[in-house]
């Protein structure tokens, strides 16, 4: 049967030679260009140290980042020259310490008086504690070691483990000791330091806390929908200003997460995508039409138009913005005009080759009837265009959002800008994860409200090329 | 259709004033919603500017002009310095095409695997559906600065963000190509019991090939454009040497970055429309 086979094969091969000679040339052709692609990828592979990607990752930076974004601390640092002075402060900052006088802000319930009335309790979220004494550490109940430890001070005032001779490696894992600080970090979620001067012990807990209501303010001890539900009671929470008013000022001045600020930096930056793209395509639209060649019998003056073009969008929008820059400062003005001026690039040439491509019958018909160039234009060429118009000026709206996001991080402000900013100051990982989160959802909305606008106003969502 | 025509004349053309009327209705609330954003964006902008529109717009040429003015005091002794940014520039193309060809591949999967024609399980498609969805919408730089936060200045970040984004972007596009594609040919290969990795290779691939070319070109062309603009932010290559160059303020040096990338940029431009033509034909 196969050997059958393999002589009707043979004989299709020598009916058609040609076909097969051509079908093996192309066929050596693609594995060759396989076999340069393969190269240059491994020629990219070394020339841009991919191979070092295992040496640069970091995991010990990366997993702290991570856990800065979805979870909050809380530093609780006690000096050995005043041991009852505990201070306990969010996310060790000096304007939010819990038990502060004049805040009225009560300690939380994890940290308490040891029952000897002598030690000061943190309890972390796995039941682990630290006792923290006069002249010592004591860390008990921690899950999965076996015994406690003691920290001390030696006499000359350095900090070590006591009896750490004894020790097991196993027991030792979670320790860092150097000369002068011992660490305990059995989780990334405790973290116990003592220092020559003071005990530092930071404890984490997952969520972002603080979003709606900061540290200090009035509404902080409710929850969102109970300061929500609060704002129809008459009953006032501070005497200055009604509920409704204290509920949304304090939430646009929240410190830990900017939301005014934040939301205002976005406005910034959709407003950019916005009007840029309307400027470029208000710009784009008459210069189109000078530059296609069934409306303008004047070449030079197309050539010249599509060269206008061809700078406009060869001058990337990074250069635009440097120059915009330069003349308006940082701000929109600067994201509107680079958007605006690459686009009317882009745009011109699209709509340009639009026209060119469009039905000749339709301005026949028109002209047929006695009209003007311009109302042949306007009734023959126009209703078949406008589609397309409308399509490519709405895709170019989201990648603009996106591009404006960008602008706004190379000067110009907005979100580019502040995110920058938080992922600058190195611990405000939860706002970097914040606005990450906004800017994604506000591209994937303008992705969705283009294809929306596209689908009701010309019944597709795809994009016309032509 | 079922509908029953209007009994006389008079119908048609009270109906085509109705109609009429809506039409304009609905453009008059188009273009009064168009001038609202204008003005409430205008006015936003106003606020947010930290210099006034009128004097941006007399300044819109200083700029410009203060580095021409400096290109034209070196002289002849100008044409070294722009050769001296050329392995710079090599370096930002190096990330361009390098990410582009890994993003591509990426995009093959994951097109393959969001395609109706292709995968049964409803499941697969929308993760994959959705996982393109975030990869394509976070701007590179957003990812880009969070990996340059993690491992450091080189150009590996760059690489990695840029690749990210276009497996999303192509990986989009590509699926289209692919639910688009004609049915018959696989429908063919079924009937002869070809296995689903050789239906791929043999009926699907030949058919979106160039136009998954035609549109990884394109998208080459702009990751040259995104890498110089992490360069901007540390990623090294032509970006990097231009933002030093303008904080030191050398103002000749800037444009003949300028000039390398902008040349670039365009040539890049012909070739990929060139290469395009030529893949996809002149009819289409």
């Amino acid at each position: 049967m196969s050997s059958s086979l393999a002589i009707q094969r043979e004989n299709i091969r020598k009916l058609f030679p040609d076909t097969f000679k051509q079908a093996r040339k192309s066929r050596l052709r693609g594995q060759i260009i396989f076999f340069l692609v393969l190269v240059y990828l491994i020629v990219g592979f070394f020339t841009l140290d991919v191979v070092d990607i295992p040496k640069k990752w970091k995991p010990q930076n990366a997993a702290m980042f991570v856990l800065d974004t979805y979870a909050h601390k809380d530093h609780v640092t006690m000096k050995w020259e005043n041991h009852e002075d505990i201070k306990i402060a969010f996310e060790g900052n000096y304007r939010s310490v819990y038990g502060r006088d004049n805040l009225d802000k009560s300690i939380p319930d994890w940290f308490y008086k040891n029952s000897d009335n002598v030690g000061n309790v943190v309890e972390f979220n796995n039941k682990g504690k630290a006792i923290l004494y006069k002249d010592k550490v004591e860390i008990v109940n921690f899950p999965k070691y076996e015994r406690d430890f003691t920290i001390k001070l030696n006499s000359n005032g350095k900090p070590y483990l006591v009896g750490s001779e004894d020790l097991v490696i196993e027991d030792l894992k979670g320790f860092r000791i150097t000369e002068n600080r011992v660490e305990f970090r059995p989780t990334l979620y405790e973290r116990i330091q003592v220092y020559p001067k003071k005990v530092e012990i930071h404890r984490y807990s997952i969520g972002w806390k603080y979003f709606w209501f900061d540290f200090s303010s009035p509404l902080e001890p409710y929850t969102f929908f109970e300061a929500l539900g609060l704002t129809f009671s008459k009953e006032r929470v501070v005497p200055e200003m009604s509920n409704l008013k204290l509920f949304l000022t304090e939430i646009k001045d929240n410190e830990a997460f900017m939301h005014g600020r934040v939301w205002w930096a976005m406005l910034e930056t959709i407003v950019m995508a916005v009007l840029g793209t309307m400027f470029a395509t208000v710009m784009a639209l008459p210069l189109s039409f000078l530059a296609a060649y069934n409306v303008t019998p004047i070449k030079t003056l197309r050539f010249m138009l599509r060269r206008l073009f061809d700078t406009l969008r060869g001058i990337d929008f990074l250069i635009w913005s440097l120059i915009f820059l330069r003349a308006f400062g940082p701000g929109p003005f600067t994201g509107i005009f680079a958007i605006g001026f690459t686009d009317t690039g882009t745009l011109g040439k699209l709509y340009s080759e639009a026209i060119e491509n469009t039905e000749k019958k339709q301005q026949e018909g028109v002209q047929s009837t006695g009209a003007s160039k311009f109302l042949q234009h306007r009734f023959g060429i126009i209703p078949q265009i406008l589609p397309i118009f409308v399509s490519q000026s709405l895709y170019y709206l989201e990648s603009n959002t996106r591009g404006a996001v960008i602008i706004g991080a190379m000067g110009a402000g907005g979100i580019g800008l502040q995110f920058l900013g938080a992922l600058a100051t190195g611990n405000d990982f939860e706002n970097v994860a914040y606005m990450a989160i906004l800017v994604l959802a506000v591209v994937i909305f303008m992705d969705r409200l283009s294809a929306w606008l596209r689908r009701i106003l010309i019944g597709s969502d795809q994009l016309i090329v032509r | 259709m079922t509908k029953a025509l209007p009994a006389n004349l008079e119908q048609i053309e009270v109906n085509l004033k109705k109609l009429t009327n809506q039409r304009t209705r609905s453009s008059l609330l188009g273009i009064a919603i168009l001038i609202l954003i204008f003005f409430g964006g205008t006015l936003v902008s106003l606020e947010a500017n930290a210099g006034s529109f009128g004097r941006g717009i007399a300044n819109f040429f200083n700029y410009p002009r203060d580095l021409f003015v400096d290109t034209f005091e070196m002289g002849w002794k100008y044409w070294p310095r722009v050769v001296k940014y050329i392995p710079e520039l090599i370096i930002t193309l190096n990330i361009a095409l390098f990410s582009t060809s890994i993003g591509f591949i990426l995009a093959i999967i994951f097109a393959i695997f969001s395609s109706r024609n292709l995968i049964r399980n409803k499941k697969v498609i929308q993760f994959t559906k959705f996982l393109m969805d975030v990869t394509r919408s976070f701007p590179t730089l957003i990812i880009a600065m969070v990996f340059l936060y993690l491992m450091g200045k080189s150009s590996l970040p760059a690489v990695i963000a840029i690749t990210i984004h276009t497996a999303g972007a192509l990986g989009k596009l590509f699926t289209e190509a692919i639910e688009n594609c004609d049915g018959k040919p696989i429908e063919g290969l079924s009937s002869v019991g070809a296995t689903w990795t050789q239906k791929i290779r043999f009926s699907v691939l030949p058919q979106v090939l160039p136009l998954f070319l035609s549109y990884g070109i394109l998208r080459l062309e702009i990751n040259v454009r995104e890498s110089t603009i992490l360069g901007f932010v540390g990623a090294g290559g032509i970006g990097e040497m231009l933002a030093a160059l303008i904080q030191w303020n050398y103002g000749a040096d800037v444009l003949a970055c300028m000039f390398l990338l902008v040349g670039t940029i365009i040539a890049l431009d012909y070739l990929s429309a060139y290469w395009r033509h030529k893949l996809i034909g002149a009819n289409q």
